[in-house]
């Protein structure tokens, strides 16, 4: 029972990390399209700026509790998928001190090398992300001993690429969103107009998705077993829906809440389906990283429960507060004086 | 090279580099929050400037710890996973815990600092770099429990073919993690206590924001002087306690071969790895180690070769930075004391503010070398007689790890320069001048 919980606590982190950071890692993937100039582009930082940090915490808790509740499968998972961890890790980091380093030095070369920075930094991870889950959902090739049998190529086969696809368009979309909700004027109108074009492109790859899915995975064994499920991914596609009819009457908060509710079902969907694996090995359904053969002790569980039901509500409680406090639109006379503080 | 050999040097670099950083976030956040603190209680111009210069160098020094950080929790996964799974489900927890507790509070009030200067009052402004500090030095507590747990396991069982955790208030409260966390957060206090000081005497020097640095000198000097003198008596205290726990770490930072009693304390002598013995040894004063050891001149002290050669640690690194450390930490404590009595006069002391000015890099120095201590000394074992590290490393190609170790020297070093040449140039450039444009609250 604590392995199950744990089983779908983890899955919610992994969701709501790619909820709230998938706005930033789409928006920094997207800037060179929708800001023209360098005034433009510093709002686009600092429509990101004081979330991105606390946005990635929920990826180390996302991470930490892999560790924590499923060591066996934090182990096989990190050193299986070394490459693709180390690339998303350098592009992380490029991405973080970009936000520190890029206005400190008023320098258009300086800047253009950030600029650079932050669109690899947000478009690798949003990328291989993707590829890393769609494999994941397709079973990776480990052995008896939890050794990874492939490559980096083993991962770039059709399904995983689509789900890189995936992720990077529904991301991109999320964060021309985002920026919607920041900004007014040009800005704001060129950044729906981008999530409008990026819709349909989402619809498509979203539909060969799920299309592919029934080929490829067993994801939809736990659906059929239990029909109540497919709840789950009905909300996806509804919300998917939704995204574009509040899009088009320009409510653009609540266009990005209902894409955040896509991003979220969809990787439940995913989770719930791969349920009771972590990781399906492909080579031997018996080789499978399980909740029961991979999870970590009662008592650690037990512990790690207590303390994740007394600090996320408060973590959610101040982050929600912090969204509060920033709401306002970005005036460009606010982003001139932050920059000499 | 083996994966291994490569597995630990990348370890040594990540860990190496975001050690260069987070000592100065959790001293001078602990500063910025009390400069910050006296301008809202007295309204002095002056602290709200200082806590913005200040500030400005923080941010910079703070992001690098935060992005390092990261890679930090993913290497127990990527090169370490036979330790994650043998051990993951203590370590694991504690930096599950830590993430939820501490890295949560402090990304997310450091971005409200940063950018809620206008939307916050003064004092709730002020709350959130106090609520920053306490984050940033929680966190440190419970990543130094979970290091505490791989010098002194505790609480646990082996069961299942791994450990499993059996009594968790066993291992958040045992004496030797709370030992580690003051003796480190000392040392971060005495860093950032020099690095501002050192940054006000560059001023100091050339005459200029004279009243400004005299007060951010007295704060640096309060905060480095109170843990210098601390450090030297909890420092021992730590030793001891190392004496007890890990016998072949302290015989390996003393040098000290053979076991006996009343074991001297030699003041200089050069360790001979391969014949086991010392090299020239000079001014052996009896009894002394014993005492410091065990507070017991005829205590009998174990020495090297007490145990087998594959359980000992490298001699040579281990016993040259506790010379390193130890040699510091005095020095730190004469400078700091010498500081009490310029104090009024800094002004007219050039050349104790010179030496205030290089000495910048000595803290760092010497928590880079206390930190090889601990971790060097520890070997060969990952976790203290329980798990030897050659038997934790992941099963992965030379060749990944040898590029993914290449990548971080070469990404590194490039954030090192950037970062500390952005941090020294705002350390030159000043405080803004005065008055501050007024705040709208």
């Amino acid at each position: 029972m604590l392995g199950v919980i744990w089983f779908l606590l983890w899955g919610v982190l992994w969701a709501v990390y790619f909820m709230l950071d998938g706005s930033d890692l789409g928006l920094g993937t997207v800037m060179p399209a929708l800001a023209k100039n360098d005034t433009e582009r510093k709002l686009v930082y600092r429509s990101m700026g004081p979330f991105w940090d606390g946005n990635e915490v929920w990826l180390i808790t996302a991470g930490g509790v892999t560790f924590a509740a499923f060591p066996a499968t934090y182990a096989v998972l990190f050193s299986g998928l070394y490459t693709p961890l180390m690339l998303i890790l350098f592009a992380l980091i490029l991405r973080g001190v970009t936000f520190a380093f890029r206005g400190k030095v008023d320098d258009p070369k300086w800047r253009q090398i950030w600029d650079l920075c932050l669109v690899l930094g947000s478009f690798l991870p949003a990328l291989l992300f993707g590829v890393a889950f769609a494999n994941l959902f397709k079973g990776l090739p480990i052995d008896g001993e939890g050794i990874y049998q492939g490559t980096l190529i083993t991962l770039l086969n059709p399904y995983g690429i689509a789900g890189g696809l995936l992720f990077v368009s529904i991301f991109a979309m999320h964060g021309s969103l985002w920026l919607t909700t920041k900004t007014d004027g040009d800005l704001q109108e060129r950044a729906g107009a981008l999530a409008k074009k990026i819709w349909p492109v989402v619809l498509i790859l979203a539909v060969i998705f799920l299309l592919a899915t029934q080929r490829v995975t067993n994801l939809y064994d736990n659906y059929q077993a239990n029909p109540v499920l497919f709840m789950i991914p009905l909300v996806a596609v509804f919300a998917l829906l939704s995204t574009r009819f509040l899009m088009a009457m320009s409510a653009w908060w609540k266009a990005w809440i209902s894409s955040a509710l896509t991003i979220t079902s969809t990787v439940l969907f995913g989770v719930v389906g791969l349920f009771p694996n972590l990781i399906p090995s492909s080579l031997d359904p018996k080789f499978s990283m399980t909740v029961t053969n991979s999870s970590s002790s009662p008592l650690t569980l037990k512990i790690m429960l207590a303390v994740a039901l007394t600090f996320v509500p408060l973590v959610i409680a101040y982050q929600v507060w912090v969204h509060y406090l920033f709401k306002d639109k970005l005036a460009d006379d606010e982003v001139a004086y932050e920059e000499t503080h | 090279m083996d994966v291994l050999l490569l597995s630990r040097l990348q370890f040594a670099a990540a860990t190496f580099f975001h050690f260069l950083f987070v000592p100065l976030t959790l001293g001078l956040s602990v500063l910025i929050a009390i400069m910050e603190t006296i301008y809202v209680k007295t309204g002095d111009e002056d602290y709200l400037r200082a806590a913005k210069f200040w500030g400005k160098i923080f941010l910079v020094n703070f992001a690098v710890g935060v992005v390092t950080g990261i890679t930090l929790e993913f290497q127990f996964g990527t090169n370490w996973s036979r330790y994650s799974r043998y051990v993951g489900d203590i370590f694991g927890s504690l930096l599950a815990i830590e993430a939820t507790l501490a890295f949560f509070l402090e990304s997310t009030f450091l971005a409200v600092w940063a950018f809620g200067w206008k939307r916050l009052s003064p004092k709730a402004h002020a709350a959130c770099i106090w609520l920053v500090a306490i984050a940033s030095n929680l966190s440190a507590v419970w990543i130094l429990i979970a290091n505490a747990w791989m010098q002194h396991p505790v609480g646990y069982v082996l069961r299942n073919g791994r450990a499993e955790l059996d009594n968790f208030l066993a291992v958040v409260t045992q004496p030797f993690a709370w030992q580690i966390f003051f003796h480190t957060i000392s040392g971060a206090y005495i860093l950032a206590g020099f690095v501002v000081m050192g940054i006000s005497a560059y001023h100091l020097l050339r005459k200029q924001h004279i009243e400004f640095f005299t007060k951010s000198f007295r704060m640096g000097l309060a905060l480095a002087l109170i843990f210098s003198f601390g450090e030297l008596i909890q420092g021992h205290i730590h030793a001891s306690e190392v004496a007890k726990l890990q016998p072949t770490k302290l015989a390996a930072m003393e040098a000290l071969w053979e076991t006996q009693t009343n074991a001297p304390q030699t003041l200089f002598h050069i360790p001979d790895e391969k014949n086991e013995r010392n090299w020239l040894e000079i001014g052996k004063i009896p009894g002394l180690l014993s005492l410091l050891a065990y507070h017991d001149v005829n205590a009998e002290v174990k020495g090297l070769k007490a145990f087998p050669r594959e359980d000992r640690p490298p001699v040579m690194p281990t016993f040259i930075a506790f010379r390193v450390m130890v040699a510091l930490g005095f020095l730190f404590a004469l400078l700091t004391l010498i500081g009490v009595f310029k104090r009024h006069k800094l002004v007219d002391s050039p050349l104790y503010l010179k030496v205030m000015l290089w000495s910048i890099p000595l803290p760092y120095i010497a928590l880079q070398a206390g930190w090889m201590v601990t971790e060097v000394g520890r070997q060969p074992w990952i976790v203290y007689n329980v798990m030897r590290t050659r038997d934790a490393v992941s099963p992965l190609a030379t060749s990944q790890v040898g590029i993914s170790l290449a990548a971080f020297l070469v990404v590194y070093g490039i954030l090192g320069v950037i970062a500390f040449s952005l941090m020294r140039r705002f350390a030159i450039a000043g405080p803004e001048p005065v008055p501050v444009r007024k705040r709208e609250v």
